[in-house]
């Protein structure tokens, strides 16, 4: 079967319908899948929700989505870097179910994993656990969480072999593997694309069983903070 | 009274040998200049243990940042992994201890440091996780806010982050343990006497 597009409109064509579900990786703009995030919004799709944990800068990552208006909600754990986000949810345009990163994290893993849902002593006691099913074991509460089942996972790793294997790279794997787990169907935009049989088995991060579709593309990868030490100092 | 590299210096007299530690944004960071010959290995919570310093001017790498999204290093014993995985860790209790910032303590334990209700709100990130699931919770903040009102108080006003979760709080006034019944102070700061510290704490002292 073949998984490897021309690129990211091509790998998106027949997948996209307004109001979806998207679980994306990516933290901050670290590994978040950039190519396919622009082909989105030229596919014109609105009403979206993502499973992110951020929602990326002004003109980057989810960020042109938000300008555009296409996304009706997110689900993130931290929103900080984004003003126009802030403008639509402040106006009351744009959904936010925040969620505490782990949970997030779990809920993508928990959904590609067939759990519907867990329990998690993250947010006891606060307002995150508001309305959420509440057991105690050992004297411990722990609220009830529930696994995210995406219509459609978008992702970015380091490499990829053509039968979907992927590696990843430092810490742009982040939310990665989750998010590709828990959709329906995974896109993966990686930096190359090599024969199958070039990659060592035993260093697979994340096995093609869950990549349906793969683009190799040129990536921007865009630092959100640099900060660095004089070499006087070493 | 302490600064805050002198606050952080404290905070890192709470590290011991071989632990592995997550340090939140701000005076925690610093915390890192301060352990001097211990083994420490800090988490970063996007996907990595074994967090090294800055980068040399032209070593940045996008792919390479810390919680705080800044461009970091890799040390010889670091390992990188996925975010499900990174809080696996942390909310099985494989991480020692996190030190971390406030905007409120209470003398249960309580912390709020995510959100001001009124205010632009940008989410709690991975503080709800590890509040909940380390080891150790350290806070390390000023005793008091810019209105010079106390921030270690006997009722969170505030959201909270976790309930019941601290252990120890550094301020730069002294050193402060939860607990049964109130707050019980450690040590005061350098020029600080036991009645100032008490003067200027709201919560219950023991």
């Amino acid at each position: 079967m073949k998984k490897v597009y021309q690129n990211a409109a091509e790998a998106l064509e027949g997948v996209l319908e307004d109001g979806m579900l998207i679980a994306s990786g990516g933290f901050g703009l670290s590994g978040i899948p950039e190519l396919l995030l622009a082909a989105i919004r030229d596919a014109g799709v609105k009403d979206l929700t993502f499973a992110s944990n951020n929602a990326g800068v002004d003109d980057f990552g989810i960020g042109i989505l938000l300008q555009t208006k296409q996304v009706k909600k997110m689900i993130s754990s931290y929103v900080g870097e984004n003003a126009e986000f802030m403008r639509q949810y402040l106006s009351g345009e744009l959904e936010l179910e925040f969620t505490p990163q782990g949970t997030l994290a779990e809920r993508m893993r928990a959904g590609g994993a067939g759990i519907p849902g867990f329990y998690t002593k993250t947010g006891v006691g606060t307002v995150i656990a508001e309305g959420k099913d509440v057991k105690n074991w050992n004297g411990q509460d722990y609220i009830l969480e529930e696994g995210i089942f995406a219509d459609l996972s978008i992702v970015k790793a380091w490499k990829a072999d053509e039968t979907g294997n992927l590696i990843f790279r430092k810490t742009a794997r982040n939310f990665n593997p989750p998010a590709a787990t828990c959709g329906k169907v995974c896109i993966v935009e990686v930096e190359e694309i090599v024969p199958t049989g070039s990659l060592d088995p035993d260093h697979i991060h994340l096995p093609g069983i869950y990549v349906h579709r793969i683009i190799q593309g040129t990536h921007e990868k865009r630092i959100e903070q640099r900060t660095t030490r004089k070499r006087e100092e070493a | 009274m302490w600064d805050r590299n002198q606050m952080a210096a404290r905070a890192a007299q709470e590290l011991e040998d071989g632990m592995y530690v997550n340090l939140g944004i701000g005076i925690p960071t610093l915390v890192a200049n301060y352990v001097g010959d211990k083994d420490i290995t800090l988490q970063s919570e996007n996907g990595m243990l074994g967090m090294g310093p800055f980068p040399y001017e032209g070593d940045e790498d996008p792919d390479l940042i810390n919680a705080g999204k800044q461009t970091i290093t890799e040390m010889d014993r670091t390992a990188y992994f996925d975010s499900a995985t990174s809080f696996a860790m942390i909310r099985g209790g494989k991480i020692a201890a996190a030190i971390l910032g406030a905007m409120e303590v209470a003398e249960n334990g309580d912390l709020a440091n995510w959100m001001i209700p009124g205010k632009l709100v940008k989410g709690m990130g991975g503080a709800m996780d590890l509040v909940a699931g380390v080891g150790r919770v350290i806070v390390v903040m000023d005793h008091a806010n810019k209105h010079g009102e106390s921030k270690v108080l006997k009722e969170c006003t505030l959201p909270l982050t976790g309930k019941g979760v601290v252990d120890r709080i550094i301020t730069n006034m002294g050193v402060l343990d939860v607990v049964e019944g109130g707050l019980r102070i450690v040590e005061c700061a350098e020029g600080v006497t036991e009645e100032e510290l008490r003067a200027a704490t709201d919560a219950t002292l023991v």
